[in-house]
């Protein structure tokens, strides 16, 4: 496995992107989008994680195996969320209490 | 069988001795059997409490214990047998013992971090007696809200930090075994080439690391609200019972697959010697052990269908569970097919697969039921519940660990066990067993609830019988403690292939050097390719 | 000195399956750790969904100020990190120790903003457990959210203290030589479970401050 040395400006750049990003997500938070703060706040989150694993955490020169670990944990927390939020937002679906 | 001269070699088990050279050890074998001994006492010790909550059931009355006092034994009988005794056992035990032999390599990729697995499992197991000898715990094993976190008074805090603790030993033995398959196997041998039962060990320490973690923190914010009076489930401030019940099988129900898939996997290895015939279907049930491990992800609903869980979400968990029964059928057709036109040994091992076959079937066909919404609305909380969950743990799983102990008893103490009294212990296992837990499907049936230490008058026969049953099914487990004691000393000399089977265990001595091989091996032929055992057969 | 570079365990065949294997392993327990608060981000999204303009009045009590003066604090604390992995591979043994000096100053600067945080909301009487005394609209509701907070602030600040002893020992290895272009496995794997804390928090700032802000002023 080749050994891939990332440089400290290479860092930098990510850095930068990162303190814009945070500025943007706090400013866009204070405004008021209606329905749409929530999925500006965790499409930048999101943005800002995936560089944060791509570039400080090195997934973007890793391993395919790698890539599999980090993306199965966020899959599999997903699917904890996802099939939970299924029962959550079904309940009263069929006009009966309790059900 | 060959019969094998006595020779002075170096082993793991005589290469040092001491107290310090046992619990400092590094090797994968000597922890595995520091597991064996360790979940060997909470076996017995879950069946003390089984043994009295089937006394008690002897009669209709709640005569025997109180009420409170019956909570706490189902609940540490629960907790001790599945948290200490089955998420542990064959992986712990057999897993660390055979997975770098049967990979060709010397060690796990990280010795301390199994040595430190042990001691976690042996922390969190002496909070759980600790909290059981000041008092105990009555939730069930299932710490449902609001009960644990608001109503008992009971030692919850205690027993959930042990249970918490012991998730850790689960979560590190898997991350271990996970990175030693990718990275450790011998040359040549490649993933299709692997023994099943590293596809099952694999499958099950997928989930091991990622179920796991979910019922810690589920653990850890029962501890939090009711230590701190943080109200995460309170219903007064607007928190959902229901959302623990989600957290809480989100992990649990996966759980059961850590505690089958590796029996599944001792069961390929043992149809396979015993038939002297390689697996039907390999990369079918290869496959199939992946699938049921992310199948399993997929079905914790049903255990919630009158929860108060919604309906459409209860049919869509109804459904998937229906799907996860799949890959556990094809493993069960393609054992029988193995057999079909094998040579077949009637070893001791082979009995305890036999066993699981036949009784893990009808645990997962009862599931099947359980799957029906309709159906599970009548039996929930009753007997047919408790048999079915039965069937499969100890029908299933525990026969399967006593076969591959039976099976690998020779590799890893250099000794034979006593055949005679093995096929003995077989018998009276299997013949308790069902005695034990067949009345239960029926009495369940007919409406006895679970968890319940009186009952009405027309249950009784049920339980009487189940009762006889479990006091045979003690004897048959009494035996084989007594008997591979007694083989440490007084066994045969086991041979280094005493079954001539496949593997590259078998290609080393009984027992294994420190180093487990002399010369790393090269893998150049298929798995369960018995021309090549038949080739290194001498006379 | 040396023979650390070739700290070949005996189990391995060579220095790069050892570091190919640890890097694995600690990707593996990453893993687990989103797991281990997804649990916690599980029961946030069903009480958000369920209350949300609860949720909105209750965040409006965090400061966001110190929120975004934390989420900054962290991602800096990051970048030391990585360029602290960087001296490491290069060699540089001075600047190793001083990225992650730099990384741990940081690092305890976080804790002292958290709890700083932590003591304003109870001295407002917003501490669940303590001297819960908010008497406004939905009083049930806002008190889930900032038992949710707690948790997970509580959680991430534990991850935050015993990143900071793993990388204080890292710092004294660090100092002793022990690291080379070589061998330098440790650092990296540590680097990566401080990116993940990181990572949780980069979460925890938009998902708890800023919720429904435009509410208030």
């Amino acid at each position: 496995m080749a050994e891939h040395i990332v440089t400290k400006k290479q860092y930098a750049y990510v850095f930068a992107i990162l303190l814009v990003l945070t500025l943007v997500t706090t400013v866009a938070g204070n405004m008021d989008l209606g329905p749409f703060n929530v999925v500006v706040a965790l499409v930048i989150a999101v943005i800002k994680a995936s560089l944060v694993v791509l570039f400080f955490m090195h997934v973007y020169w890793s391993t395919k195996l790698t890539r599999l670990v980090a993306v199965s944990g966020i899959a599999w927390l997903g699917l904890l969320l996802w099939l939970t939020m299924t029962d959550l937002i079904s309940r009263g679906w069929l006009g009966v209490p309790g059900k | 069988m060959i019969t094998a001269t006595v020779e002075a070699r170096d082993n793991y088990l005589t290469h040092e001795y001491g107290v310090k050279s046992w619990l400092l050890t590094k090797d994968h074998k000597r922890i595995a059997l520091l597991y064996l001994a360790t979940i060997t006492f909470f076996f017995f010790l879950g069946g003390i409490f089984a043994t009295v909550i089937r006394l008690e059931l002897l009669t209709p009355p709640g005569d025997l214990v109180s009420s409170q006092t019956y909570n706490k034994l189902f609940s540490l009988h629960g907790i001790i047998m599945v948290f200490l005794f089955l998420i542990p056992s064959i992986p712990a035990t057999l897993g660390n013992f055979l997975v770098p032999l049967m990979l060709g390599c010397k060690d796990l990729a990280f010795p301390k971090l199994n040595l430190l697995s042990w001691y976690i499992l042996v922390v969190g197991g002496l909070f759980v007696l600790y909290a059981m000898l000041i008092g105990g715990v009555d939730t069930g094993w299932t710490f449902y809200v609001p009960l644990s976190t608001s109503y008992a008074n009971t030692y919850v805090i205690l027993t959930a930090v042990g249970v918490f603790i012991v998730g850790f030993s689960s979560i590190l033995t898997g991350l271990n075994f996970i990175v030693t398959v990718h990275r450790m196997r011998a040359p040549g041998l490649t993933w299709f080439r692997l023994p099943l039962f590293i596809w099952s060990i694999y499958a099950t320490s997928v989930i091991q690391v990622l179920a796991t973690p979910v019922i810690a923190v589920t653990l850890l914010l029962v501890a939090l609200e009711r230590g701190f009076h943080l109200g995460i489930f309170d219903p007064a401030l607007g928190g959902d019972p229901v959302l623990f019940q989600h957290l809480f099988w989100f992990y649990s129900h996966p759980a059961v697959y850590i505690m089958v898939l590796p029996g599944m996997g001792v069961v390929s290895e043992l149809v396979s010697t015993y038939s002297r015939k390689k697996v039907f279907g390999y990369k079918f049930v290869a496959f199939a052990s992946v699938a049921i491990a992310i199948l399993g992800f997929l079905v914790w609903g049903h255990h919630m269908f009158v929860a108060g869980q919604s309906v459409y979400a209860s049919m869509v968990f109804s459904m998937l569970s229906y799907l996860v029964a799949v890959p556990s059928a094809i493993k069960v057709f393609n054992w029988t097919a193995t057999l079909y036109k094998g040579s077949i040994s009637y070893d001791t091992p082979m009995l305890y697969a036999f066993g699981f076959i036949g009784l893990f079937t009808m645990g997962g066909l009862t599931g099947t039921f359980l799957a029906a919404l309709g159906f599970d609305v009548h039996v929930t909380d009753t007997y047919f519940v408790v048999a079915h969950f039965h069937y499969i743990m100890v029908g299933g799983t525990m026969m399967a660990y006593l076969g591959g102990l039976h099976y690998w008893w020779p590799k890893i103490s250099g000794r034979m066990y006593p055949e005679g009294w093995a096929k003995l212990s077989a018998l009276v296992v299997f013949l308790g067993f069902n005695l034990t837990f067949f009345p239960q499907f029926i009495m369940g049936y007919l409406g006895m609830p679970r968890r319940y230490h009186a009952y009405p008058e027309e249950f009784q026969v049920y339980h009487v019988l189940s009762t006889a049953g479990a006091s045979v099914l003690a004897v048959g487990y009494l035996i084989p403690a007594m008997y591979f004691i007694w083989s440490l000393r007084y066994g045969p000399i086991a041979p280094d292939n005493p079954w001539r089977a496949t593997g590259l265990e078998w290609q080393t001595s009984s027992p294994p050097p420190p180093d487990n091989f002399e010369i790393t091996p090269v893998v150049t032929h298929e798995a369960y390719d018995f021309s090549v055992v038949e080739e290194m057969t001498v006379g | 000195m040396a023979n650390h570079s070739l700290a070949l365990r005996h189990q391995f065949e060579d220095v790069a399956q050892q570091k190919d294997a640890s890097t694995l392993g600690m990707w593996i327990f990453l893993a687990t750790e989103i797991l281990f608060f997804g649990g916690m981000f599980c029961c946030y999204t069903v009480y958000r969904a369920s209350y949300p303009h609860a949720f909105g009045i209750a965040s409006n009590h965090l400061e966001v100020l110190w929120g975004a003066v934390s989420t900054v604090v962290l991602i800096c604390s990051s970048y030391f990190m990585a360029c602290s992995v960087n001296s490491a591979a290069t060699g540089h043994r001075k600047a190793l120790v001083g990225f992650l000096a730099l990384t741990i100053v940081l690092a305890v600067a976080f804790l002292v903003i958290e709890m700083s945080e932590w003591y304003l909301l109870y001295k407002e009487g917003l501490m669940p457990g303590v001297n819960f005394t908010y008497k406004g609209i939905d009083p049930g509701h806002v008190q889930l959210f900032f038992c949710m907070y707690f948790a997970m602030t509580g959680l991430h600040a534990s991850h935050v203290t015993i990143g900071i002893v793993i990388l204080v020992i890292l710092a004294f290895r660090a100092y002793a030589g022990v690291f080379t272009p070589a061998y330098y496995t440790p650092v990296e794997i540590s680097g990566l479970y401080w990116h993940f804390v990181d990572l949780v928090w980069i979460f925890l700032f938009p998902l708890y401050y800023l919720i429904a802000r435009h509410l208030q002023g």
